[in-house]
């Protein structure tokens, strides 16, 4: 893994409609990332959401597969579902629900663009259905404590690549 | 604080208070001036801003006579937060896409090296 500090993730949340955009860049190519991203086994390994353990419930991945994951802690479950509504060579559009508020759906699209110079970029956009449906996303999580969050993190960097 | 931040979240679920927000970043106006794009009554913009008023993201200066509509910048700064800390959700989350990329493409060196050459011993952990 390359030591050079990479630029960290970058955030618009859009005036005029209710998306939030996300772009990232990683040492890989857009073919790894769309495996860590479709590999239910790799996928629950980063998703989070922070301080949390992942369980894959549902992963069919095909156009039109649905998928669930469970996320969990001290006996606290979180479900989210969705739909992969269409996989192509270097995109994923998916529907994405929190089961606490179940009819709110967003829909995501997370395209990874190959850089010149090598590398990936990842561009994430959550259309919601309303601003206060985007608000909520923007504000949810405030109470989960940021320093569990960083445990997690650091278990992960503390286990190292060959983990 | 995360009432007020409700409150500064509804008022701006609207479009025409997000539009009068966006014209008072740039200078302090009064409500007829804040009015005059529309094609509602001043009325109508009275309800908005009022409505701004009560999530404390405008003032109204008592120094006037117009009393002109002021933008209060620090409530901008607890939204900057809320985002703030959502990025930084999203950057530990991709920190953790990272060391799984680092470990698939260290599984696919090794699964190339050993194709064409003598496994490394003390190699694979």
């Amino acid at each position: 893994m390359s030591t050079t500090t990479k630029a960290e993730a970058t955030i618009t949340a859009d005036e005029k409609l209710p998306v939030i955009r996300i772009s990232r860049d990683f040492d890989a190519t857009p073919a790894q990332l769309m495996r860590a991203h479709l590999d239910p086994d790799l996928f629950a390994r980063w998703v989070g959401p922070d301080g949390m353990d992942t369980k894959i419930d549902v992963w069919d991945v095909r156009d039109g597969g649905s998928w669930r994951y469970v996320a969990g802690r001290d006996g606290e479950e979180y479900g989210f579902r969705g739909c992969f509504h269409r996989i192509g060579a270097d995109v994923i559009v998916q529907t994405f629900t929190w089961e606490g508020m179940p009819d709110d759906v967003s829909l995501e699209t997370i395209r990874f663009e190959a850089l010149p110079g090598g590398g990936t970029r990842l561009h994430a956009q959550s259309l919601c259905d309303s601003f206060e449906g985007r608000d909520a996303w923007l504000r949810s999580g405030m109470e989960v404590g940021v320093n569990q969050g960083y445990a997690k993190l650091d278990r992960v960097l503390a286990d190292g690549v060959g983990a | 604080m995360a009432d007020q931040l409700s409150r500064v979240f509804a008022a701006l679920a609207d479009p025409t208070r997000r539009d009068l927000v966006a014209r008072l970043t740039a200078t302090d106006a009064t409500v007829n001036e804040l009015a005059e794009p529309y094609d509602v009554s001043v009325q109508a913009i009275s309800k908005h801003l009022k409505v701004l008023e009560e999530a404390g993201l405008v003032t109204k200066s008592r120094k006037a006579q117009t009393r002109p509509v002021h933008l209060e910048a620090e409530v901008f700064d607890l939204m900057t937060a809320w985002i703030e800390r959502y990025r930084r959700r999203a950057e530990q989350r991709y920190r953790r896409l990272d060391a799984v990329l680092a470990d698939m493409k260290d599984a696919e060196a090794d699964r190339l090296g050993s194709s064409t050459t003598p496994p490394q011993e003390g190699r694979a952990s």
